[in-house]
């Protein structure tokens, strides 16, 4: 502070500067590949970026990391005709953890005896509502409720997802969460295969 | 700019209380209820008792003021949490009172002026009128409002049931919009007396009589002033947030701040949750720093059900704090640039280096800002495959050069150091006085951390010193959160070192939780200061009283008495410097 009046100022302008040159410096190296390309966008979200990092969305996209969470949805196995058998078993649990109270489960009876049977009848999430915690997902014993990847929702009405709409076959979950599902479905092999053992 | 550690915690001598006991016989009594703690002070005594706790015993802060509203067994009960600055353990003293439609109890103003704004909330949610505070009005509810909500027989429109989770969700689950049961205007409730149609009430009276605009200036003259409202919509409040301001010329008179306008009534709904469902919902307070809030509410609960995560948890948790701590610094800093008048530039700067820990929150807890990541007895799941490398890329390599490259950019400024030094000052006495906590507590000379002055979760096996700065003026705290993001490298860089193998969670994975009965107070160091929760359990799936010590709702106790005599300009430069988000502020 002793010495010129403004020499701080011209020090930061200094900073802008370099930062401003780098930009076009990295694009200069990366040769018209900085844009548009996944390495591209990779890099500028790397501790090696330099210069602006701006993502254009919707032209560019972030790729989602594996435990990204948005809006669940129902898993459901395909049957042997090509029939969706929903993993959910409607025990409530997810009902019961859902901070906002946004999922409506209507337990299946079965007609005969009047009976409950381990299918949800109906199955609705106000999404909305949801604020895409995951707690429903964390905690379904059966793999049957997990939280998607599509968070491109916006929309003008509101949004209350039924059954149908929810639905989703359980390869499309294993292709946006390979790590989490091979490691469930190991276990699930290895309870099935325990319990068999047991059985027999 | 730093100083070694302060002195070791000292242990509140049992002895230390017995000689207020034996001065004031039968009027303060050991708290014997089971699972609860500290003293229950008879109220006439209470402004006798908090006198010489604080000049006698060295307990000169005064962290959290709340009531608790114990409707079966028809009381209120008002709770303090009071803390000694050198360090060591707190003290937690009650009053009770017979419940009523309104209940009277002394204000602790006049000892520990830090509970104005406390106070004022404790009226405005549960009806306790506080004799003696000198501007007793509502503060997250407006004028006008029918009832203290906090009462636990006070019942909002949209009403369903007492406790989540709700019964009409499952087995028979038919979806009703909450808006087609309760269409609006059929569930507001006046106030006694109050007629909304009457249009000589001025909802605004209150607040403008606090300001005193017609008392004479210091020659004794009844000068001319003008009353400002910065807010509820201006771009330097960082939200709806409202600034009444008394004016002389260009003269900050006296300043007001009014909030609530994003109030929802967070502890309201913390108290319908099971103890897991408000994890997420903490994330909501402070949203720039949701990980530090998980941390605050994990170890409240985690201290009622005495359970202790594992080791590779709590340096996990360790870690996303610290990101947490440097990437909220980080957006303060800006802002305040950005309030200072250097606009966007260092702001994106910033939010440059933000952007790269958002990714790793995101890869590891599933959010960017909701993070949603702690559990009772550890974290949500393990660090995913690449995370720790990232974390390691940044610790080591990108956060260390880009903050020197930030600090040159900016701290040797000019106008920066004109418009900030001398600014806003906040002296040593009124910090503590003013229960001011965080960067702006120690910028103003006081060395308390809770990360050291209470370790918490492994905060005592780092090496890392507190950051403190003399003058208590704008660029002060702007400097201690360079300090302080410089400090979290460092603890993050140790910690990622240490880190051990093994499981991230002591409990089995719970939907519903056990929580024993009894009370906990939580506290962590946020990036903002002090975050507490106060957590009354009644032993059911429900916290019976969920109250949030808000960092940036007490510092701006600390706001008017810092502006007066500025010029109105740095008004804004003082309140980027608070660093407040409205999140937590209205709750």
């Amino acid at each position: 502070m002793n010495d010129m009046y403004g020499k701080g100022i011209l020090k930061g302008l200094g900073v802008s500067l370099k930062r401003f040159v780098e930009t076009y410096l990295d694009d200069l190296t990366w040769f018209g590949k900085r844009y548009r390309t996944d390495a591209g966008i990779a890099h500028r979200a790397s501790k090696n970026a330099r210069g602006i990092f701006t993502v254009q969305y919707p032209e560019e996209k972030i790729p989602v990391p594996e435990e990204f969470r948005f809006i669940p949805f129902l898993v459901y196995d395909e049957g042997r005709n090509g029939e969706k058998i929903l993993r959910c078993t409607s025990c409530g649990i997810c009902a019961k953890v859902c901070p906002p109270q946004c999922i409506w489960i209507v337990r299946s009876t079965d007609p005969a005896t009047g009976r409950p049977v381990p299918d949800p009848a109906e199955f609705m999430i106000d999404a909305d509502i949801c604020m895409n915690c995951g707690l429903c997902a964390e905690y379904c014993p059966f793999d049957a409720i997990k939280m998607d990847h599509d968070y491109e929702l916006a929309c003008g009405k509101r949004n209350v997802y039924d059954k149908e709409r929810l639905s989703k076959p359980a390869l499309y979950y294993e292709s946006i969460r390979p790590i989490n599902a091979g490691r469930e479905n190991a276990f699930r092999a290895a309870k099935t295969a325990a319990r068999a053992g047991l059985s027999e | 700019m730093t100083t070694p550690s302060p002195l070791p915690a000292i242990q509140p001598s049992q002895s230390d209380i017995s000689v207020l006991t034996t001065r004031f016989p039968e009027k303060i009594n050991p708290d014997s209820r089971s699972g609860y703690s500290g003293w229950v002070v008879d109220k006439t005594q209470l402004l006798a008792f908090a006198s010489a706790l604080r000049d006698e015993l060295g307990y000169d802060y005064l962290s959290s003021v709340t009531a608790v509203d114990y409707l079966p067994q028809d009381q209120i009960e008002v709770v303090y949490h009071a803390y000694k600055t050198t360090g060591g353990p707190g003290i937690v003293f009650k009053v009770q009172v017979p419940r009523a439609s309104e209940v009277e109890i002394p204000s602790l103003v006049s000892v520990y002026p830090g509970a104005e704004l406390q106070e004022r909330e404790a009226w405005d949610l549960f009806g306790v009128k506080f004799t003696g505070h000198p501007d007793l009005r509502r503060i997250l509810m407006w004028e006008g409002f029918a009832g203290h909500p906090l009462r636990k027989d006070w019942h909002e429109p949209y009403f369903e049931e007492d406790a989540k989770p709700l019964k009409s969700r499952w087995p028979e689950g038919h979806p009703v919009k909450a808006e087609s049961r309760n269409k609006y205007g059929d569930n507001i409730a006046y106030p006694d007396g109050f007629e909304p149609q009457n249009k000589t009430f001025d909802p605004e009276k209150a607040l403008y009589d606090a300001l005193q605009r017609n008392s004479p200036d210091e020659l004794g003259l009844s000068t001319d002033r003008i009353i400002l409202n910065m807010g509820p919509q201006h771009p330097s409040t960082h939200g709806v947030f409202r600034i009444a301001v008394l004016l002389d010329g260009e003269k900050v008179i006296n300043l007001k701040p009014v909030m609530g306008y994003l109030h929802r009534n967070h502890e309201k709904i913390g108290e319908r949750n099971t103890f897991i469902m408000n994890i997420p919902y903490t994330d909501r307070l402070d949203y720039l720093s949701s990980m530090s809030n998980n941390f605050g509410y994990a170890l409240a609960v985690e201290k009622l059900m005495n359970v202790k995560p594992p080791e590779r948890a709590e340096f996990i948790r360790v870690i996303m704090a610290e990101m947490t701590r440097i990437s909220n610094h980080l957006m303060a800093i800006g802002a305040l640039l950005n309030d200072l008048g250097a606009y966007f530039t260092p702001m994106l700067y910033s939010l440059e280096e933000r952007e790269l820990i958002l990714d790793i929150f995101e890869a590891v807890a599933g959010s960017r800002m909701m993070c949603n990541y702690f559990r009772f007895g550890g974290v949500s799941r393990d660090l995913p495959e690449g995370a720790l490398q990232k974390i390691k890329d940044l610790a080591f390599e990108r956060l260390p050069r880009k903050m020197d490259e930030i600090e040159r950019f900016l701290s040797e400024n000019e106008i920066i150091r004109s418009r900030g030094i001398g600014q806003g000052v906040l002296t040593a006495e009124n910090a503590i006085r003013f229960s001011a906590a965080g960067p702006l507590l120690r910028a103003s000379g006081i060395p308390y951390d809770i990360r050291r002055a209470e370790p918490y979760s492994i905060y005592d096996r780092f090496e890392f010193d507190v950051a403190v700065r003399q003058n208590g003026d704008i660029y002060d705290r702007l400097m201690v959160r360079f300090e302080e993001i410089r400090q979290s490298i460092r603890i993050i860089q140790q910690a990622v070192k240490k880190m051990p193998e093994g499981p991230v969670m002591a409990l089995k994975p719970m939907y519903q939780v056990r929580v024993p009965p009894g009370e906990s107070y939580g506290r962590v160091e946020g990036p903002k200061g002090e975050l507490g929760f106060y957590i009354v359990s009644n032993g059911k799936p429900n916290p019976w009283r969920y109250h949030v010590r808000a960092p940036s709702f007490i510092n701006l106790t600390a706001f008017g008495p810092m502006c007066i005599g500025q010029k109105v300009a740095d008004v804004v430069a003082v309140l980027g410097s608070i660093d407040i988000v409205l999140g937590e502020v209205d709750r």
